[in-house]
């Protein structure tokens, strides 16, 4: 719970992680390059006094992550979005084992999503079948820019795919997180390409889409598709830290976001432990729409508290005290949500610098 | 920049200018802007160049588009008989690198993931880079005269644009890419065909382009922050990129003067009150 002038935000951080980098679990070369390209996003997107060493970066264990996570960083409710990458580290990347005993060991606090690879064909579907019994599922995170021997991504509307969904449905696994690319297969096309979440949102309406990093760096291409779906969601897990460097930037995100697919889709994320949750939490709450920004309508508290938690909550029934439920917006599930405000610009008394 | 640059190296200015052309097809910018020239030395008639990218993971498709593209400019010049291009600290280096030695092309570098040609791919976002160029003046026009409704969007001719404007003249270039009429008459809001959407539906286009262009903006903001980030000192191999720049970007660039300093700050709707101090 944050609290901050009068107003109370019940917290769901919808992506965080428990991995292990260190140079005893690299594979080979391809782990250290993806370890120290999350730090360059460390590095680049974090206020200085929030940056980590990169002997901190490579390994957190479970006591750190539960300090940063809900001693220091106000989160009620998080959830463990685990990426496998077995062929980069020897254990994966993410910690399941290590994830799921936290989880146990601290009920309410942690829901663990797994992971599966449609690619895995029979053994794979046998595979989700039993994980969703011990670890009791109700969520997986989908990298379909895994390589897998000589395949080096998937989509989602591949025909294996269709029959793991047909699975998630049975095994009542409704919340599907994506994170798309770079994908090299088909190497032809956008490696960044979100059209498959289009088909497989249309054909498993009873599914819940979250994409992950709101479809960035195809944040066009994601509004498009979100707007018609109403059962795809945009995760901010990578999007969140650009509130420090490029206000502006975030801004922007976040005025599409709420034109396109409204504010009861959108999932804050700290991507623990890419960022940390608390600078995340406390600049977002005192963030606003700059000014010049003259397209968009300025972000109420309401909005912000749904964002913060309450739309997650709902996705995954945690349980959120009675006086800070809210309830959905008057908006219509398709299509744009402010259709009026197609351009604010007029009103807003923008200047022309600005653009 | 390596120290063979500066004159009297006539040759390896010529080699650097030729790079110019080569874009960077998701960011809209050529790699000498980006940064992405990590060196480039001339021995006699040997070039040797070699490119660097944000991070390791950056898609191999753009990644070989842009150096293979760098290739053949070196090679044309006329004086180079030997061209080596590589690309540095890629997750595909080896297999991009060995197919630029050998001149596999797309296909012989990447065997079995590769299907067609990027010929699709750079289409996609020439597009693209149109539809931003198109909403950035539409945007400016929209601004510079605030009585007109957006609806009307769809009259407005490349002739009602400010000539002298470089957003103008980049909306130019982009239309003369995709083949687009340059006449003074012609319509500006329109796709990559060349076609205006009916009335009802041009606060939608125009939206759904402004989306278009934020991703691009940030983009490539984001990418040369990774950049400087990966290679310290590699600032100095980057262009200032006006779209989408923001107040952080006067860290490293001494010459720039954000916009957002000369109008108002942040923070407009409700008062910034002091944290709420707990009895």
């Amino acid at each position: 719970m944050y609290t901050k002038d009068g107003e109370s935000y019940f917290i769901v951080d919808a992506h965080i992680a428990l991995w292990d980098a260190r140079p005893e679990n690299q594979r080979n070369i391809h782990g250290k390059q993806f370890i120290d390209c999350f730090y360059d996003y460390h590095r680049n997107l974090s206020p200085e006094s929030e940056v980590w060493s990169y002997e901190d970066y490579l390994y957190q264990g479970g006591e750190r992550l539960m300090e940063d996570i809900f001693t220091d960083g106000y989160v009620d409710h998080a959830i463990f979005q685990p990426a496998y990458l077995s062929e980069f580290y020897k254990t994966g990347f993410g910690q399941s084992e290590e994830a799921h005993a936290l989880t146990q060991a601290n009920p309410g606090k942690l829901t663990y999503n797994h992971n599966f690879d449609p690619r895995n064909g029979e053994q794979g579907l046998e595979q989700l079948h039993a994980d969703a019994e011990r670890f009791g599922l109700k969520g997986v995170k989908l990298y379909t820019a895994e390589w897998h021997g000589q395949s080096r991504g998937w989509k989602l509307d591949d025909p294996w795919a269709y029959r793991y969904f047909e699975a998630c449905r049975e095994l009542g696994i409704t919340n599907i997180h994506v994170h798309k690319g770079p994908t090299i297969r088909p190497l032809d096309r956008d490696a960044f390409d979100v059209a498959d979440i289009d088909h497989v949102a249309s054909d498993f309406t009873d599914l819940n889409f979250i994409v992950e990093h709101v479809g960035l760096p195809r944040l066009e291409d994601f509004c498009w598709i979100a707007t018609q779906e109403p059962n795809v969601y945009g995760g901010l897990a990578v999007a969140m830290p650009f509130i420090h460097t490029r206000p502006k930037y975030f801004a922007q995100i976040m005025g599409e976001l709420m034109y396109w697919i409204g504010e009861d889709r959108i999932l804050f994320s700290s991507d623990y432990a890419i960022w940390t949750p608390r600078w995340l939490i406390e600049k977002f709450v005192d963030f606003q729409i700059p000014q010049e920004l003259a397209e968009y309508a300025p972000l109420t508290t309401d909005q912000k508290k749904k964002v913060l938690g309450l739309n997650a909550a709902k996705l995954y029934d945690i349980d959120v005290p009675a006086e800070l439920r809210l309830p959905d917006a008057d908006e219509t599930a398709t299509g744009p949500r402010q259709p009026e405000s197609a351009d604010l610009g007029v009103d807003r008394g923008a200047d022309l610098a600005s653009v | 920049m390596t120290a063979t640059l500066t004159p009297p190296d006539l040759l390896a200015q010529a080699a650097y200018d030729a790079l110019a052309v080569v874009l960077d097809p998701e960011l809209d910018e050529p790699i000498t802007d980006l940064g992405f020239v990590r060196s480039l030395v001339v021995d006699g008639t040997e070039v040797v160049a070699h490119l660097r990218l944000p991070t390791s993971f950056c898609s191999p498709s753009f990644a070989y588009l842009m150096a293979s593209d760098a290739k053949d400019v070196l090679v044309a010049l006329p004086w180079a008989e030997r061209v080596v291009v590589e690309l540095d600290d890629h997750h595909d280096s080896d297999q991009i690198n060995a197919g630029l030695a050998a001149d596999a092309g797309y296909k012989g570098t990447f065997l079995h993931e590769a299907e067609h040609d990027l010929e699709e791919l750079r289409a996609t976002f020439r597009r693209k880079a149109h539809t931003a160029a198109m909403e950035r003046c539409l945007t400016r026009l929209l601004r510079a005269q605030p009585d007109r409704p957006v609806e009307d969007l769809g009259s407005v001719r490349l002739r009602d644009l400010p000539a002298d404007e470089p957003a103008t003249q980049a909306l130019l270039r982009r239309r003369a890419a995709l083949g687009l009429p340059e006449h003074d008459g012609a319509p500006v809001l329109v796709d990559h065909e060349g076609t205006v959407p009916p009335p009802e539906q041009v606060p939608m286009a125009l939206r759904r382009a402004r989306s278009t262009r934020i991703s691009i903006d940030g983009n490539a903001h984001f990418c040369r922050g990774l950049l400087r980030t990966r290679y310290p000192g590699s600032e100095s191999g980057q262009t200032h990129r006006a779209d989408g720049a923001e107040a952080a970007d006067a860290a490293y660039d001494p010459t720039f003067v954000p916009l957002s300093s000369l109008t108002r700050p942040a923070g407009r709707s409700t008062a910034r009150v002091p944290e709420e101090i707990q009895p």
